[in-house]
């Protein structure tokens, strides 16, 4: 087990240095330089003083001895400061907008599974049926609605309209005076919207999934002679087959997380919450290299590491990959 | 003989479903209204007019008029052909990427294998996103751009797909048998093992042109999708938001286009797969 574990820990590390570079060079290499940007809201700036400003970032460097400077800081997580007027450094920017990102994604995956899982099973059992094509039907839309469209109408009906919830922000105005219990129901209503959002987006992909290899375990022999032994259809579904069924679908948490991250930079800017998505998009329009890296190599961080929790789930449900 | 038996197989397993052809038929028939736009629009759906600004839904717009006086339908017919050209050609980068590097890693294996399969594993851990965003951003918003950036990022779930039918189907004896007919390599691989090797990559296809017609609107939502005045659903759409307390009809039909469209194509997309899937009766 702890071979296996420490092999595909190993295996990442390659990985995880290809995204680095790929990123650093994609983004150094495209045209478009942070420069270009200062220089255009600036009618004073001279060519010198252009040169002097590239010179102060280090961009006029080689790319390879940049990407060598980048890697050598990063190893002591250091990210460096930001391009921004306020020139932060970047750790300092991410830390205080990582945990709501990751609070609401979390919470959004867990209610995925939650829910994604008995519906693909319910499904399955009935393949075609009208229960079967209406939860497709339901999930597909799920996955076919824009998502800034589904929360542009969500905060106009609940928010405006009804007004049952919060707009945008995670607190309320008189949030300091409020009372634990307070506090935490404040938060909650704000989290509400953004949290369906993003569970959404992600149920129909989970439960047809689901649904699918449902269907695959179902017609396997022993599960005949499940039925054949007269075992009660409940213990053979959720006992027999729902483990087989289950075993792939532990991949998923790996794969879903780009997918996630890329719905917080929709929802973070639509309901204003102060996190890593809406922090990517200002990081995207002003064009500030050590914040963008920071950000791509926190994210696909995240994605590595959900893929590492993905295999230890698998070796831990699957004793033939252990040995193997 | 053989091939006509399975296809009619497939063909009837496909008609049984009868939410993917509701999809098939709605996908066709927005298919033929995005090739005769030009012949059908009732209005030049960029041609302002600033006597009729924001009007309602009515006779003479069916679905009502934008901020410039512009017809609504007239430019939802104009930005469907946009739309789904910005689907087909992004996902038909991704699509010949992915075919060729998948076929090249699961017939020649070795390095080559392993380089192509590590470059799609970073890929696959680089949030997609976020790195269309920040190359578009850099790059500018432009037509070609979108599809070349949408193309160039998503042609992992592909390579991978092929390599694994490549790996199988490379094993086969009809494989064996070209090959000792003095067959090259090339021939074993366009002739012999892509034609069986493809129909996972329809799939993929169809679905992929709904994820970029979304990713499209998308972007265009966060100002970086094709830019007005050409129309695309996505930046209609994110343009009728500053309107959208007076203007309902400006925010209502493209999100429907959007969203009948896509589900349409996920419908066809799924139905197909089944269709094509023999380990599902």
């Amino acid at each position: 087990m702890l071979r296996y574990l420490s092999k595909k820990a190993l295996e990442l590390v390659p990985t995880f240095f290809g995204i680095t570079l790929i990123s650093f060079f994609l983004i150094h290499l495209t045209p478009g330089r942070p420069t270009d940007i200062m220089s255009e809201l600036n009618p004073k700036m001279t060519p010198e003083a252009r040169l002097r400003l590239e010179k102060y970032y280090g961009l006029d460097k080689p790319i390879i001895v940049q990407y060598g400077k980048w890697l050598s800081r990063l190893i002591t997580c250091d990210f460096g400061e930001s391009f921004s007027q306020d020139k932060r450094l970047v750790w300092d920017k991410i830390k205080e907008r990582l945990p709501i990102t990751v609070l609401i994604n979390v919470i959004a995956l867990i209610l995925i599974f939650l829910i994604a899982i008995p519906i693909g099973v319910q499904c399955a059992r009935r393949p075609n049926s009208l229960y079967d094509n209406i939860t497709t039907i339901m999930v597909f839309m799920g996955l076919a609605i824009p998502t800034f469209w589904l929360a542009l109408i969500l905060q106009l009906v609940f928010g405006v309209y009804l007004g049952w919830l919060p707009i945008s922000g995670i607190k309320s105005l008189g949030y300091e005076g409020l009372s634990i219990a307070g506090k935490l129901f404040d938060s909650a209503g704000h989290l509400i919207l953004p949290i369906l959002i993003a569970t959404f987006g992600g149920l129909a992909g989970l439960s047809r999934y689901m649904r699918s290899n449902m269907l695959e375990v179902l017609h396997q022999e022993y599960i005949m002679t499940a039925r054949a032994k007269g075992l009660s259809e409940t213990v053979v579904i959720y006992k027999h087959a729902l483990r087989n069924a289950l075993l792939p679908v532990i991949t998923i948490l790996g794969l879903s997380i780009p997918g996630l991250i890329g719905g917080s930079v929709i929802f973070e800017t639509i309901f204003a919450i102060p996190g890593m998505g809406q922090l990517s998009y200002m990081a995207v329009m002003t064009r500030d290299y050590p914040l963008i890296m920071a950000l791509l190599v926190i994210d696909a961080f995240l994605v590595l590491l959900g893929n590492f929790l993905a295999d230890i789930g698998y070796a831990l449900a699957d004793p033939r990959i252990r040995v193997r | 003989m053989l091939k006509n038996i399975t296809e009619n197989i497939v063909w009837r397993r496909f008609r049984k479903n009868q939410l993917a052809v509701y999809g098939g038929t709605v996908v066709i028939a927005l298919f033929i209204v995005a090739m005769a736009a030009p012949f059908i629009v009732p209005y030049d759906p960029s041609a302002i007019d600033v006597a009729s600004i924001l009007r309602p839904p009515s006779f003479m717009h069916p679905l009502g008029t934008d901020d410039l006086g512009r017809d609504v339908l007239s430019r939802m017919m104009w930005g469907a052909r946009i739309s789904l050209a910005v689907g087909f050609v992004a996902v038909g980068i991704a699509t010949i990427l992915g075919v060729i590097l998948g076929a090249l890693a699961g017939y020649y294996r070795s390095w080559l294998e392993s380089l192509i399969m590590r470059f799609a594993d970073i890929m696959l851990a680089i949030p997609s996103f976020f790195l269309i965003l920040t190359v578009i951003a850099f790059i500018g918003p432009s037509m070609w751009n979108i599809m070349v950036v949408i193309g160039v990022t998503s042609w992992m779930g592909v390579a991978r797909l092929v390599r694994a039918e490549f790996l199988s189907l490379a094993e086969r004896e009809f494989v064996l048998a070209a090959k000792s007919i003095g067959a090259n390599n090339a021939r074993i691989m366009l002739r012999h093992i892509l034609p069986n090797a493809l129909s996972p990559v329809y799939v993929y296809f169809i679905l992929g042109i709904a994820g970029a017609i979304l990713l499209e609107s998308a972007l265009s939502f966060l100002g970086l999708g094709v830019q007005p005045p050409v129309p695309s659903w996505g930046n209609i759409l994110a343009s009728g938001r500053e309107n959208m307390e007076i203007a309902w009809w400006l925010v209502t039909f493209p999100g429907v286009a959007i969203f009948v469209t896509c589900l349409s194509y996920y419908l066809l997309g799924e139905g197909i797969r089944e269709a094509l899937d023999p380990k599902i009766k």
